[in-house]
């Protein structure tokens, strides 16, 4: 038991502050080997500023946040990636005009080794490298059944399969900690079942703890083992999704109070 | 190496043989008689603007980039170099192959220090902010040709106006060769690690570093390789203009090569291959074929860009490379489809 309380990722009293709006206040979040953590709240609750935060896209002002023990402040989003934290985007963000594979191969990079000299005089070790690359590429891919669809540009790729595809391109990182950022958003039923399925898989195959933001209240329900909830960026409640679900304060913030009475407020 | 590659290699590399023969027989046998060195001429000029045109394909086309300067990075490759065999060829005597080696790699380098000491602070810029920093740069380097003189090189002061008396060592068959390295080394590079960390950062550059790339590496050392062959350009026409004139590499050069860029198609290099010598002798192509519409070159010059970016916006290639051996293999599928159908 004492070994599984060293968190994957630890904030402590992470924050940040645009001018005179703290944006996200006094986070305290842990998550463990393994784990599928949930982080929900209303819209502008400051739930991607966190992911932000914690990818190095944004710097905290006040606290910090660790990965397996190692404080993590300061760095840049791909020093960030090469620690171990892979993410996916709100808005789908991939290289459109690049091909699905050359999408996943992207992510590799950091691992391959291949300097300036040998990959412009084409090196038998730089074909080596990018054989195996290629093939590790097309294995993530296929764990998507995105094989089919290898040498076509991403542009091309419909809605459902795009979401996919962003996944793969993060686990290619070969990362301790995936982040989803609303992978079910604009999805129909069955890409989200679709979805559930692929999640349940990855779990099931690489055993990495996964941070979810979601809206998609059936989707997080189902498959999250804890929730974070998150409001005026300052952590409301966290618990198991019975738990949350029977929370006076959270459900007060998404649905308003029975008897909200503002003017005794101002 | 996988075998389909493998061939594809070779088909390319018969035909740049072929290509070279076929030069050698329009000019070394004086097929072309009087007109012979008119159209060296031509064919030189044509040869380093491809390499231009291609090191600046790297930013714009596949960077993602616009840069208004590299006339700057050419004149700094240009006036290195004719510096540096000017000195060598006062002291000794030396074949003019070691000499203009010595003057590609020397305007090469140059130019690529100061590629990578104006992109580590320019390239935290993006977009039409790096676009006027290049301009800039270009401004700053010709300015500085202008005023400053160099008396030691030549013995007579050359203040600004002109640096006469280069070696004239850029034979068209040196160029031909080292134009062809220039190409093989940029597609080596797009085609690698590095370019698709490159086009990744074209197209999405949060998703890049989220993918693991570290982007502003990448970004100096793009265009610092651009810089580079910008250098190696610039040394070659110096060494075939023979006399430097600071107001040669001035903005409308600069934006010259960008729009050649734009007509053949950014991000492919088959495209800046094609269009680079067809529009560096297409004026002076009009004014010889039709002399009296000498005065309507440029006009002739706007309008086929204007055309272009009407019915193909993206231009001639738009971001497809020309496969030699995909044709091949493409013309000879269609034969055996004809055999069996």
């Amino acid at each position: 038991m004492t070994e599984e309380k060293t968190p994957v990722l630890e904030t402590k009293s992470l924050g940040i502050q645009f001018g005179g709006l703290k944006a996200v206040n006094d986070v305290n979040m842990q998550i463990y080997p393994g784990e599928l953590v949930g982080l929900i709240g209303p819209n502008g609750a400051g739930k991607t500023t966190i992911f932000n935060l914690i990818t190095g896209i944004y710097q905290p002002t006040s606290g910090s946040y660790f990965l397996g023990g190692k404080r993590m402040n300061g760095l840049k989003t791909h020093q960030v990636v090469e620690a171990g934290i892979a993410r996916t985007f709100q808005n789908i963000r991939l290289f459109k005009k690049m091909t699905v594979l050359d999408n996943v191969r992207v992510a590799f990079n950091k691992d391959m080794k291949a300097n300036l000299f040998q990959s412009i005089f084409r090196t038998p070790y730089f074909w080596k490298e990018e054989e195996e690359t290629t093939k590790k590429a097309m294995e993530l891919l296929k764990l998507f059944k995105l094989e089919e669809f290898a040498d076509q540009h991403a542009e091309n790729l419909p809605y459902g399969k795009q979401r996919l595809l962003e996944i793969a391109r993060a686990l290619a990182t070969d990362m301790k900690l995936l982040l989803l950022d609303e992978p079910a958003a604009g999805m129909n039923p069955v890409e989200t079942a679709e979805l559930k399925e692929s999640i349940k898989m990855l779990r099931e195959k690489f055993q990495i703890p996964i941070l979810l933001i979601e809206h998609d209240m059936s989707l997080v329900m189902s498959i999250c083992e804890r929730i974070y909830v998150l409001n005026f960026g300052e952590i409301l409640a966290t618990g198991t999704p019975d738990e949350i679900a029977s929370n006076k304060e959270v459900i007060e913030a998404y649905l308003g109070k029975e008897d909200d009475d503002e003017g005794s407020e101002a | 190496m996988p075998k389909k590659i493998k061939k594809s290699y070779i088909v390319s590399f018969i035909a740049v043989v072929l290509g070279f023969l076929l030069l050698c027989l329009l000019f070394d046998t004086g097929l072309l008689g009087k007109k012979s060195a008119y159209f060296n001429g031509l064919l030189v000029v044509g040869m380093f603007y491809t390499i231009i045109v291609c090191s600046l394909n790297l930013l714009t086309g596949y960077m993602g980039e616009f840069s208004l300067g590299h006339a700057g990075f050419m004149s700094i490759g240009a006036y290195a170099s004719a510096i540096v065999t000017t000195l060598i060829a006062n002291q000794a005597e030396l074949p003019g192959v070691v000499l203009y080696i010595i003057a590609i790699l020397v305007g090469g380098i140059a130019a690529g220090i100061i590629g990578v000491l104006v992109g580590i602070p320019a390239l935290r810029l993006s977009g039409d902010y790096l676009c006027i920093v290049t301009v800039a740069v270009a401004e700053i380097v010709r300015v500085v040709l202008s005023n400053f003189g160099i008396p030691a090189v030549t013995g007579t002061a050359t203040f600004g106006k002109s640096f006469a008396g280069i070696q004239k060592v850029s034979d068209y068959h040196y160029v031909y060769i080292t134009m062809v390295l220039c190409i093989v080394v940029m597609y080596c590079y797009i085609r690698s690690r590095y370019g698709r960390a490159l086009i990744s950062i074209r197209e999405d550059r949060i998703a890049a570093t989220a993918s693991g790339i570290n982007v502003t590496r990448t970004k100096v050392l793009t265009f610092t390789i651009s810089a580079f062959f910008a250098g190696v350009a610039g040394a070659i026409y110096a060494h075939y203009i023979t006399t430097l004139v600071p107001t040669y590499f001035n903005f409308s050069k600069s934006s010259e090569f960008l729009a050649i860029v734009i007509l053949g198609g950014s991000g492919s290099l088959t495209g800046s291959i094609v269009a680079a010598p067809i529009l560096s002798a297409l004026p002076q192509l009009i004014s010889y074929v039709v002399p009296s519409f000498a005065s309507y070159r440029m006009l002739i010059y706007a309008v086929i860009l204007v055309v272009v970016m009407i019915f193909k916006p993206t231009g001639l290639f738009g971001g497809k490379e020309f496969s030699l051996y995909g044709l091949l293999e493409k013309i000879s599928g269609r034969k055996k489809d004809k055999k069996e159908g």
